[in-house]
């Protein structure tokens, strides 16, 4: 659904993606992985149209996606640090991207709810706590159905029982087919629902590999651990 | 595009500082013309600032406005718009805004004390001016990351704009004084959109007599269908170039 050809990013001297190619199919939960600043947030930026690369491309549903725009309308962002006009409540943020996306299908309010924001509808975003400021974000990335979830570190600032809340979420619309994309750094998190693994280092890709896979070749259930062997394996 | 036209414009026109500038710019026009018996008189003050005020205010506004306005620029380009269309909404919302409070605060006075040609060009003038002034802080914006170096660009070009360019022209006929250089001045003034504005109107009010034999072939020039023609399709290229490299600067832009 989504394939990176040699993509490569440089901001000034520092190259934030070396030459990174992946392949995510409809159905897959990928989980991003990798040490701070090795180029997740990067990659998902070039997916999304925000940051251009230097050299390489990027399909979605093979289109290029470089003279394209429409194609976001498939995809859910959740940004690492959500950034909305500050003197804007949350009621007026929701109704304007509604008003924007304009979409006959119907919305997706669950989280929503189950986050209780219908009852800040009158919060400004400039006065949020960074969490429920996470909460907005989540609620946009899901309300329009989309077929794409890219979520950047998404449990990160939130409280055990939102997060919860999140996790179940995101599971149900994995089991309704979607194609989910996350990065996070706690692993443990994401146990039971990913089912690929890309890690990076450096701008640059590890592996992607199957999580069953993983399991197999290193004989431990749990990912983090899987990951951790994986990892002291590739130094020696 | 019109939705996003619509929610800039609200937020634009809702803000307190623009609502201060039509005010300011309300009370001043009434001010001079009641001040002056002679209307043209008036008119030739209420230039002045507007020669002034307008560039300094739509450049400084429109680039903090924009600096101001990075995360709400950062969700749209995420959801499924066209970069190209986003950075034309910010364009025209804030064109729009700018335009009316001029309109009102400078227009209406006029239209009430000087219901001719000489003030019908005037609000033109006036207006286009606002909207290039617009259009080069987009492009000083989207060039410069930093929002204090930005602003500082800002005040900077209106500097050059205003007082440098002036002076440069002032240099160069004096050191070319024994050359005819009536002719080429007419193409130096449309190398700076205010000098060219100050001469439209300048020549409408009749007083070219005072600028001497360069007034004449500026008159001869100008006081033309062809030549207004010619200077109003500059003041709209003036518009036009600095949108252009501003959208395509945009389009490219990682944010
Ligand atoms: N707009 C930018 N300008 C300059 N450098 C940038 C920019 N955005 C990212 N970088 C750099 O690119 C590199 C990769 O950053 P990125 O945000 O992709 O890391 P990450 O893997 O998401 O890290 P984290 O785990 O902390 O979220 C970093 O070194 C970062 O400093
Ligand atoms: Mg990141």
């Amino acid at each position: 659904m989504i394939i990176a050809n040699n993509v490569t990013k440089n901001y000034g001297k520092l190259i934030a993606l070396d030459n990174v190619s992946v392949n995510c199919k409809k159905g897959e939960c990928i989980i991003l992985i990798g040490p701070n600043g090795s180029g997740k947030t990067t990659l998902i930026k070039c997916i999304l149209g925000m940051a251009i690369p230097d050299s390489g491309f990027i399909t979605f549903n093979n289109n290029n996606i470089s003279k394209d725009w429409a194609y976001r309308a498939a995809i859910g962002y959740m940004p690492q640090i959500g950034k909305y006009p500050e003197h804007m409540t949350i009621g007026q943020v929701l109704t304007m991207m509604k008003d924007i996306r304009n979409t006959e299908k119907p919305l997706d309010e669950d989280l929503i709810k189950s986050f209780k924001l219908d009852g800040l509808l009158n919060k400004r975003m400039g006065t949020l706590s960074g969490g429920t400021t996470q909460k907005v974000s989540a609620a946009l990335a899901f309300l329009f159905n989309p077929a794409v979830l890219i979520l950047d570190e998404p449990t990160a600032g939130l409280d055990p029982i939102a997060s919860e809340i999140l996790k179940e979420k995101i599971l149900a619309e994995k089991d309704n087919g979607k194609l989910i994309l996350v990065t996070s750094h706690i692993l443990s998190d994401l146990d039971d629902l990913v089912t690929e693994v890309i890690y990076m280092q450096e701008g640059k890709l590890c592996f992607h590999q199957s999580i069953d896979k993983l399991r197999d070749e290193t004989g431990e259930e749990k990912l983090a651990k899987a990951i951790a062997r994986v990892m002291l394996e590739k130094a020696n | 595009m019109k939705k996003i036209v619509k929610y800039i414009m609200t937020d634009i026109l809702r803000s307190r500082i623009m609502i201060i500038y039509t005010i300011v710019l309300l009370a001043t026009s009434f001010t001079l013309f009641s001040l002056e018996d002679n209307a043209n008189k008036g008119l030739l003050s209420l230039l002045n600032i507007i020669l002034i005020i307008v560039p300094l205010f739509s450049l400084l506004f429109s680039t903090i406005y924009i600096y101001n306005s990075a995360e709400f620029i950062e969700l749209l380009v995420s959801q499924p718009l066209q970069r190209k269309s986003i950075w034309q909404s910010f364009s025209i919302g804030l064109a729009i805004s700018l335009s009316l409070a001029f309109i009102i605060g400078i227009g209406l006075p006029v239209l009430i004390f000087q219901f001719n040609t000489i003030g019908l060009i005037l609000i033109i003038v006036g207006t286009l001016l606002g909207i290039i002034f617009v259009a080069i802080a987009l492009w000083a914006a989207v060039q410069i990351r930093d929002k204090a170096k930005g602003i500082g660009m800002a005040i900077l070009l209106w500097m050059y704009f205003s007082l440098l360019f002036d002076g440069f022209v002032l240099f160069l006929l004096f050191q070319f004084a024994d050359y005819p250089l009536e002719k080429p001045m007419i193409l130096v003034s449309a190398l700076n959109p205010i000098d060219l504005g100050r001469v439209l109107i300048l020549l409408q009010l009749d007083i070219s007599a005072m600028m001497g034999y360069t007034g004449a072939i500026f008159k001869d020039f100008f006081g033309t269908k062809l030549g207004l023609s010619i200077a109003f399709i500059t003041l709209l290229v003036w518009v036009l170039i600095p949108l252009y490299f501003s959208t395509r600067k945009f389009i490219r832009k990682d944010l």
